[in-house]
Formats: C-alpha cells, structure tokens, sequence
C-alpha cells in the first residue's frame, strides 16, 4: 500500500477516533459529575447524607465498571439503536463508550471531591452556605486540578476504548488497524496507526498535566512545588520588585515562572 | 448574647454511647469576651460547634443574639433557610483557617457575601475594608498559600466579620501559631471587641489566651462547665481551680505551727502596701511563698501566699486587718484537690464524623 492510499485512510479515521473520544468524554463528564457529586454528598457524614440512595448509586456505578468493554458494546446494541438509530460506525460507538465511561469517571470524580477538606464545607456551613454553595463554590472549585486530571484519565481510557470499539465495526484507527493491519497483512499501516495513537495519548496527557499545573499553582495544599503562569497572583516582575511583599518570609521566592 | 440550657451532646457508634456535652449552662454577656478553656477531650470543641449548630445538640436549647437557634433548626439534619440565615450572622474562626485555595484572600471574604447575595460592587468595598481592619491592605490579590499563619487567620477573622456578626466564634483560633502572632491575633481580637462590640466566645486549651483578652471564663472538665464566672468572680471564689491555674502559687499548705493564706488583689488594692502594713501594726514575720501579678481583661490582680507564724487562731486578726482591707483571703488548709488530677479515662469524642 502507498503512502498516498494510506493518506486519506489515516486521517479520516484519525477523525473518526477523535469524533468518539471528543463526544463520550463529553457526555461522561456531563453525566459523571453530577453522580460522582452525589455520592459525595449522599455519603456518610455527607452533606445531604442518604445511606440508601448512596448504595444504589454506588451499586450502579460498580456493575458499570465491572462489565469487560467488548461485552458492553456487544449487551448494548439493541439500547444503541434506540438512542442513535445504528449500531456500527463511531456513531454507533459513542453510545456504549458512554456508558462505559460515566461510572469510570463518577468514581474519579468522587475520589477528586473526597480530598477536599472537610473544614472548608464547615467553613461555609457556618457562614450560612447551602448544598448548592458548598458544591459550587467548595467541593468543585477546590478539587478543580484533581478534576481535570481525572479527565485526562478518562479521555486516555477511551481513546482505548476507541479502538476496541472500532475493532467490532466502530470505524476509527482501531479499526484501520484491525481491518488493514491484521487482517490485511499491513504491517506498515499497523505501524502508523500505532504511532498515532501514541502521539494522541502522549498530547492528552502533556496537555492534562499542564492544565493541573497550572491550576495547582494558586498553591493548593499538597500541590506541587512548581507554580507555573500564576492566573492572577505575583507576576515576575512584582515578585522581584518587592519580593517580601509578594511572598511571606519563610517561603521560598524564586518559584513563579519556572 | 450567647445562652445554653441544659446542652447536652451524646455520640452514638454501635452500641456505645460517648456524652461529650452533659448538661451545660453557659451564659454570654453582650461585648464580652468569655473563654471556655478545658484539655483536648473536654468538650470545648463539641461545645462552640454546638453554638451555631455545626453540630446538632442531642437536647438543650441555644439561645444567640434573642435568636432560639434549637428551635429556628426544627428537627431535620440539615439546615433549613432560617437557621442559615442566623449563621451568616455569627461568625466563625478555625484553627486551621479553613480558607479556599482557589480563591484570593479578597475573593475568601466575599464568600459570605455571595452567600448573602450582595453585590459585586459592594462585595468588593466591604472585603477591602475589612482587610484593612485586619491590617493585611497589601494582601487582597494572594492566595492563602503565600500568606503566613498569622495572616491566614487575619483572613480567616475579616472572612468572618463580613455578614456583620454581633457574635465571633473562635475554635481554637490561636492553637496553630507561634506565641507572637498568637499574642498579636489575641490583640487584634481584643481590639475588634472594642472597637465593633463584637460578643467573643472562644474555646482554647491555653490559660495564656483566657489571661490575655477574657473578660469570663468557663473551665470544661468531661463535658461538664465546672466553674464559670468573670475573672474577678473566679478570683473572688474560694478553692476556685481556674484561679489558681491562671495565677499559681507556690508553696507548702498550713501545718501545726504555721498559718499559709492566699492573698487575691483586685483593683487598687494591688498597688497598696499592704502586707508591710500589716507586718509593722501587729509585729508579724511574713514569709512570702509565692505570688503572681497580672494585667487580666485590662485590670491588675495579683495573688500572694504569705506564711504567718502559729496556727489559725493565732493569726485571726491580722487576718481580719487583710480582708478589711478589702483583699480577699482564703487559708490555704488541706491540700485542696491537686489541680492537675484530671481523670485520664471517659474521654470524649471530639469533632465531627
């Protein structure tokens, strides 16, 4: 196979891939937050403490995570129809890779708002704050930068995912791969295809830790040392004309700009 | 200002049962600063938190500001709009500040504002002002994690001055910082109760901070109030254990053949010379075993073991001269209860969970 019949092979289903990726993990973090907010605030010594909802919840999530993504898909077929009208192609493959990634991304969601301080929800509580202001302006500000790495998380799992679900006729690079590269004997193709999901995931990644990192700087606690583009505190140039004033003593001064 | 009748407090786990409060009665004077002080175990936590209902008392009444908070709360875990609307008018400080990392300093003390649905304008002159008051002007634009402790709590203070409180609740405000700045935040509350007619109710587990700024004290002992009163009060009170914890004495008891009394002084009496007075009119050796002087809640008191030779009724009338001196003594007989005995076990289950 030339390069010039690869081509337009290689980037339509790179768009395929981006297509399924970009909408499921767009669903699961519309779905996922809300759940995984619930069964924060439905938990013991939560704020809306509700020990039966939280179990269902929490039943539903596990049966979720707990189906292998081949069988889903496969389980799911008839539901995906219903909703999409198909079954095959990334159209088809957006259903179940939702489905997946809702109760994969709730719990990390969860584990990211258990690490907020209870003292800040006290904190509010006492000011007079609802459940909405503890939500809106505690639990979900406040684990901003444990959020947005859980959906980097998420969205490396699906590009994953992806592939599995273009190998049984979801369309994108898993299936290229598939279809050309195994089937096919397309070794270089195989190859290729390989590589791009590397780079795809490698750029989420990087992408997803430079997000955190800057969130973080505002100097969470138990973030990372290194505070990078600060959003609106100390400038370089402030933090070296009046250093004491920019930072208190004890702290150390040469960590804005790394 | 601040009312409990009969507050009582039982942890649940299992089958066991923890009484963290039991039954108490503290009552808070307008623009007082009232200190509740006990060891970590007593109570004190479980107590300040039960004020504004953080925690749910499990019977007994709150009474703040002419507001019945126990019965504003109904019977429901969560807070229903008029017992919220009560808090953003009680303030509160932590020990660990509990201050949002996401927000700047100034954005932390328009919390409470957005909560109170001021407006943006006015949100902003508000928290300007009270960080100027808090003396931290220059801060308004860093986040928490470039502030030092101190001037986390100076936050942590203007944050809970926003909604206008009558009331500041402090829970161990001054547990998680240096004797300088705990001097320097004691004095910054001390002035905000001058200055505003702010009622401060603080729990602590230093005797330091009660010396320093309180005009009442309450000693905690197993979720009991065991003494209450003003400092002049605790003084005045024979055998009082918070009297003698905020100005120990040393020295042996009475025996056989001598005669030991705790001199208290209040007021000007302090500055008089007494005891060498009564040392010339009756011709007695005074011994000197121990004394303190302070400045307590802006007035000087001091108290003085002396030692007079003989038994009691050898020393009955200089006795007599001391109190018509309008000083007030008390022999120092039996060995009162050592003040450190406190029991080891029943302890309580403090916080939250």
């Amino acid at each position: 196979m030339t390069w010039s019949q690869m081509q337009p092979l290689l980037y339509n289903n790179t768009l395929d891939t981006l297509f399924m990726v970009w909408w499921s993990t767009f669903y699961a973090v519309l779905f996922g937050i809300p759940l995984g907010v619930l069964l924060i605030l439905t938990d013991r010594g939560g704020v809306l403490q509700n020990v039966v909802v939280n179990k269902i919840i929490g039943a539903v999530v596990n049966i979720g995570r707990s189906f292998p993504f081949l069988i889903l898909m496969v389980a799911l077929i008839p539901f995906t129809r219903l909703v999409v009208g198909v079954s095959i192609g990334p159209t088809g493959a957006v259903v179940p890779l939702v489905i997946a990634a809702i109760p994969f991304f709730a719990r990390l969601v969860e584990a990211a708002l258990r690490e907020v301080d209870h003292g800040l929800v006290e904190a509010v509580q006492s000011m007079g704050g609802g459940t909405w202001t503890i939500v809106f302006k505690v639990l979900l500000p406040q684990a901003l930068p444990a959020l947005v790495a859980a959906v980097t998380t998420t969205v490396i799992t699906l590009i994953g995912y992806s592939a599995i679900a273009g190998a049984v006729g979801g369309g994108g690079l898993g299936n290229l791969a598939y279809t050309y590269g195994y089937l096919q004997y397309e070794t270089n193709l195989m190859v290729i295809t390989i590589v791009l999901l590397i780079v795809l995931v490698i750029a989420v990644q990087l992408l997803g830790d430079l997000i955190v990192r800057r969130l973080a700087g505002r100097g969470s606690r138990g973030s990372s040392s290194v505070r990078v583009g600060l959003r609106k505190a100390p400038t370089p140039a402030t933090a070296a004309g009046q250093p004491a004033e920019a930072a208190p003593a004890d702290a150390p001064k040469e960590r804005v700009g790394a | 200002m601040i009312t409990t009748t009969g507050l009582t407090k039982v942890y649940r786990s299992g089958d066991r049962e923890v009484t963290a409060l039991d039954g108490v009665d503290l009552h808070v004077r307008e623009g007082e600063v009232y200190g509740v002080i006990g060891q970590s175990g007593a109570g004190k936590s479980t107590l300040i938190r039960c004020v504004n209902l953080l925690e749910r008392p499990t019977s007994g009444t709150v009474t703040v500001a002419g507001q019945e908070l126990t019965a504003l709360a109904g019977k429901g875990q969560r807070a229903n709009a008029a017992l919220r609307a009560a808090r953003s008018h009680i303030g509160m400080v932590f020990q660990h500040f509990n201050l949002l990392s996401s927000r700047t300093v100034q954005d932390n003390i328009e919390l409470p504002l957005e909560i109170l649905k001021v407006d943006r304008r006015e949100r902003s002159r508000k928290a300007l002002e009270l960080l100027d008051l808090v003396g931290l002007a220059d801060k308004a634009k860093a986040y928490p994690a470039q502030l030092s402790g101190g001037q986390k709590q100076r936050v942590g203070i203007a944050r809970a001055l926003a909604g206008d409180p009558k009331v500041l609740l402090s829970d161990e405000a001054t547990s998680a910082l240096d004797p300088e700045t705990t001097r320097s935040i004691l004095q910054l509350l001390r002035d905000l109760n001058r200055q505003l007619g702010l009622t401060v109710l603080l729990i602590t587990h230093e005797m330091d901070v009660v010396k320093t700024i309180c005009d009442s004290a309450a000693l905690m002992k197993n979720g009991r109030v065991v003494e209450q009163g003003t400092v002049a009060e605790l003084l005045a009170t024979p055998g009082s254990e918070l009297a003698r914890e905020l100005f120990p004495v040393g020295g042996e008891p009475s025996g056989p053949d001598r005669t030991v009394v705790d001199v208290t002084f209040h007021g000007e009496a302090a500055t008089r010379p007494v005891i060498s007075e009564l040392s010339r009119t009756y011709n007695v050796d005074i011994s000197i075993l121990g004394a303190a002087m302070d400045t307590v809640g802006g007035k000087q008191i001091g108290r003085m073991r002396i030692e007079l030779p003989g038994r009691f009724e050898d020393n009955v009338v200089p006795i007599g001269f001391l109190r018509e001196q309008g000083l007030q003594v008390d022999v120092a007989g039996d060995p009162a209860a050592p003040a450190t005995a406190a029991p080891a076990g029943a302890l309580v289950k403090e916080g939250a969970k």
